[in-house]
């Protein structure tokens, strides 16, 4: 298939998953399809991404397409400069699909935060495909296109990838570039994947990967060895943290992660319980880092130089209560509200600077059991299968706990992914893998290993 | 009543590299609005600052210029506030890690002689840019060329006792700073800028009274007055037994006046945090050493250095040293073989353009061996121009000195004809007429005649006849 007919033939898929109702695309055009093949062509030769079409959460700038981070107070904004990711993606012979829908700013786990409206999940309209990179989730796994660029800051791919029966990988903090990404809790940001096959998110991965001169915190490490074939897990120790598995988890996540194990004993690893004692402390922690941080990030949105300007009589200050009263949504104002309180002045200490330590903590608790000897932890990604649409957003705290078993790995930095491992009552189940840091590729072989002998799409009792 | 005055200096140089601290924009003074800016100082979404580490680099050479002691990780914070001319609605500086600790700055105080004022920290921040309300009529326009321009944060203790040691301060730091080659540090393009904090409290007191904070103090001059009508005012509020209020004052220059800014500005919280975007950033005593080693020769060290190697007065030196060229003129002048003490007089009581220093140095040798008098070099040395030499001046302005007898035996023969009084007068006895007389010999020779030739020969015909 020629780049152009890729671009032609993506277009009617991409249509396709808009007639069928699910609201993951924000921008998309058959026009800026056909620009993007005619770019693959003018490449001097085929790069490891050749003519594959990968949709772009919408909270990655891109020229080609609007960038509105699901948000009214970007609507319409057209950034002037790519990503480096997206850059990478081009030099590598890959086309810009669409862009994809997504909580507003990537501050949701479900993409209902849009202020674009939901995306459906693929398999039943009725639930959330997970968030916030919700719309890249749904359209690999709807099959519109092989692959998306999502964003993480507490798990926004790995825990949509779960929902909706997709690979998702999030790699060390620091390992791609955040040029282009729009910040929302910048210690914790990573340019993260989804494919349908490990393999797939690997490839991806390599491309995107990299230090680069316009971001300070990327890595300068050696890059991701390329997966190898050959499926065994013997030499591995996997570890298992009990905190990851309480009394109350889904059963029918329990039995996925339950039949995933076996399956990886008999590949030879070797499986061991371990502790993760400051796991219960994520989830607070993570609302209080990721707030500060993305309060002082959304403070550039102000009307005054591009984006919405809410028409506003009076003062500067004026301005911009109007301007951001009018074009934030409640969740992103809710967490501007808690960001600046506790970083306040004689609150600081109390949130701020407690969750600073809780989270050496929890990076602690990684870095005790890898030099145990473990090499890679085994957990379900989310507590349950998708969740109905409005089941939680009336009660932000039982979302933001929909986020449990993916937070830690983002607060330490560590590499983590999702892969599908079996079913509960029709719906997905997903595995996590985590890794030390810079140990993706270790993560994915077991990953592939794994994927090479379940039967993902079963039901698992 | 006596009071005691206490000032603090904030200080605020721009470093002198030609891009910007966070991006590659140019750092360029007076361009077109909004033409130095890209995606970073715009604060565009999903742009990330890039530490510029020339910028580091005069950070540090300004730290160590003023004794301070660098720290090996220092940290930047964002400083959160809301305002047109701030792009990211936050400033990247540095708060509770900064570049630089417990440094000083040697002042000359014409109350208490030598003084040692403290620098409690240096740190690096970005500048805010511009807003412009006299472009569009009714309406505020905002030049971000500014936005991100490197600075440096010198903050004195409270050490300084007087305004006028205030600006006294203020100009031994201009100094060391343009010597260490940080900052141009000029007052009209912002580069250097300045904040007084300024308290008064009893003679013998040891807490320090309320303060209040001029802002942009935009002279040296300006300073000092600032600072003496804050300091009058707080006086004549605690007189009359009241309290100074803790508030930001704007100088006014037309009216010489203090003025409270509006005081919501003043009750900011900031919420400092580490920036998440930028890696703590890291000194290590390689590149210490290194930037260390780069370091000119301070004005301080030259001035002694002046008076020890080449014998010169504390005064003499201190002329030289107040700017570097001179000083560095002043050397080379010597090295062309001068006699230091008169290269310090020329180089002193000459303003303009110097000479090459070859051409300076040839001209004080040839007063020094007579061939031209002191007030026939004066004529010479304006001429010195386009690489011409002193000798060949002289000759073609007709300055060489005379030494020739038939010659200075005839203007001699003139003025003792033309001052018969004088002449009279001397052989009476009153011999300090002789200099007179030398004097009249000089002008009738228009100043060629060799000085002391002219006057021996003018005592031998007093003498003789």
């Amino acid at each position: 298939m020629s780049a152009r007919e890729v671009a032609v033939a993506v277009g009617e898929r991409l249509a396709e998953a808009e007639r069928a109702g699910l609201n993951a695309t924000l921008a998309w055009s058959e026009a800026a399809l056909l620009a993007e093949a005619d770019r693959v062509n003018a490449l001097p030769e085929p790069g490891p991404l050749h003519a594959l079409p990968v949709a772009i959460k919408d909270n990655i700038v891109t020229t080609g397409l609007p960038t509105t981070c699901g948000s009214r107070i970007l609507a319409g904004y057209r950034s002037p400069f790519d990503a480096t990711v997206v850059d990478r993606l081009h030099a590598a012979g890959a086309m810009v699909a669409c862009k994809t829908n997504l909580d507003e700013f990537a501050m949701g786990s479900s993409t209902e935060h849009s202020a674009y409206g939901r995306v459906r999940h693929p398999m039943d309209p009725s639930r959330v495909p997970g968030g916030s990179s919700g719309g890249s989730a749904a359209l690999v796994a709807s099959g519109a296109v092989p692959m998306a660029l999502g964003s993480e800051t507490g798990g926004s791919v790995r825990q949509p990838a779960s929902f909706c029966g997709v690979v998702g990988v999030k790699p060390t903090y620091g390992r791609v570039s955040r040029y282009g990404l729009v910040a929302f809790g910048s210690s914790l940001d990573c340019v993260s994947v989804f494919a349908r096959t490990v393999g797939d998110a690997a490839r991806v991965l390599r491309v995107i990967a990299g230090p680069d001169p316009r971001d300070a915190t990327t890595l300068a490490a050696p890059p991701i060895a390329p997966l190898r074939s050959g499926a065994t897990l013997s030499g591995t120790t996997i570890g298992v943290p009990r905190e990851y598995f309480p009394g109350d988890l889904d059963r029918g996540v329990r039995a996925a992660c339950d039949a995933a194990l076996a399956r990886m004993r008999e590949l030879g690893a070797t499986i061991v319980e371990v502790s993760l004692p400051h796991s219960s402390l994520a989830v607070p922690t993570y609302y209080i880092i990721a707030p500060a941080e993305a309060a002082a990030n959304l403070a550039r949105f102000d009307g005054a130089r591009y984006g919405t300007r809410a028409p506003a009589a009076g003062d500067v200050r004026a301005l911009y209560r109007a301007t951001r009263g009018a074009g934030f949504g409640a969740e992103v104002r809710r967490r501007i509200l808690v960001g600046t309180y506790v970083l306040s002045a004689g609150y600081y200490d109390a949130y701020y600077g407690h969750a600073q330590a809780a989270r050496r903590r929890i990076a602690g608790d990684f870095s005790s059991a890898f030099a145990a000897g473990v090499d890679l932890l085994f957990t379900p990604t989310t507590p349950t299968t998708a969740f109905k649409a409005g089941e939680k957003t009336g009660d932000p705290v039982s979302m933001y706990l929909a986020d449990v078993f993916v937070c830690p790995a983002s607060l330490a930095g560590l590499p983590a992914m999702s892969l599908p491992i079996g079913r509960s009552e029709g719906l997905p189940v997903g595995g996590q893998l985590i890794a030390p840091a810079l140990a993706e590729a270790r993560m994915l072989a077991a990953a592939a290993a794994l994927e090479s002998v379940l039967d993902a799409t079963g039901e698992v009792r | 009543m006596t009071w005691e005055t206490v000032i603090g200096l904030e200080v605020h140089v721009q470093l002198g590299t030609r891009s910007k601290m966070f991006c590659g924009c140019s750092a360029g003074f007076g361009d077109p609005p909004n033409t130095n800016v890209c995606p970073v100082c715009l604060g565009l979404p999903g742009a990330l600052p890039v530490p510029n580490a020339m910028a580091v680099r005069l950070a540090v050479r300004a730290a160590l210029a003023l004794d301070c002691s660098v720290q090996e990780q220092s940290v930047f914070a964002r400083k959160n506030y809301f305002y047109p001319d701030l792009p990211k609605g936050y400033q990247i500086s540095q708060f509770e890690r900064p570049l630089a600790i417990r440094g000083r700055l040697l002042i000359e105080s014409a109350d208490r002689g030598a003084v040692a004022v403290s620098i409690q920290r240096l740190h690096i921040e970005e500048d805010a840019g511009k807003l412009l309300h006299d472009r569009i009529p009714g309406k505020t326009a905002i030049d971000l060329n500014r936005a991100g321009i490197p600075l440096a944060e010198i903050v004195s203790g409270p050490d300084l006792r007087s305004p006028a040691e205030a600006r006294a301060y203020l100009t031994a730091l201009r100094q060391i700073l343009v010597y260490a080659g940080v900052s141009d540090c000029s007052m009209e393009k912002g580069s250097l800028r300045v904040d007084g904090n300024i308290s008064v409290r009893r003679a013998g007191e040891t807490a320090l009274g309320t303060k209040t904070e001029i802002k942009n103090l935009n002279s040296f001059a300006n300073l000092e007055r600032a600072l003496t009508a804050e300091r009058d005012r707080q006086q004549e509020v605690l007189e009359r037994g009241g309290r100074v209020e803790q508030v930001t004052l704007l100088f006014s220059a037309a009216t010489g006046e203090v003025r409270p800014t509006r005081s919501k500005e003043a009750s900011h919280d900031y919420r400092y945090f580490d920036d998440p975007d930028l890696p703590p950033l890291v000194v290590g005593s390689r590149t210490l050493e290194q930037i260390g080693s780069e370091l000119p020769e301070l004005p301080s060290a030259k001035r002694a250095r002046l008076m020890s190697s080449y014998g010169l007065g504390a005064y003499d030196a201190g002329v030289l040293v107040s700017e570097r060229p001179i000083a560095d003129y002043f050397e080379a002048v010597c090295r062309e073989g001068a006699d230091p003490k008169s290269a310090a007089n020329w180089i002193i009581n000459e303003s303009g353009a110097y000479p090459e220093p070859a051409a300076l140095a040839q001209l004080i040798g040839l007063v020094a061996g007579g061939t031209v008098s002191h007030q026939a070099a004066k004529r010479i040395y304006p001429e010195l121009r386009d690489g011409l030499a002193p000798r060949v001046v002289a000759e073609r302005l007709g300055l060489l000195q005379v030494r020739d007898e038939v010659a200075l035996r005839g203007w001699v023969d003139e003025v003792i004809a033309a001052h018969p009084g004088e002449v009279a007068r001397y052989r009476a006895g009153e011999i300090r007429l002789l200099a007179f007389l030398t004097g009249q010999v000089m002008k009738r020779s228009r100043g060629t005649a060799d000085p002391k030739g002219a006057q021996t020969m003018l005592a031998r015909q007093l003498e003789g006849s």
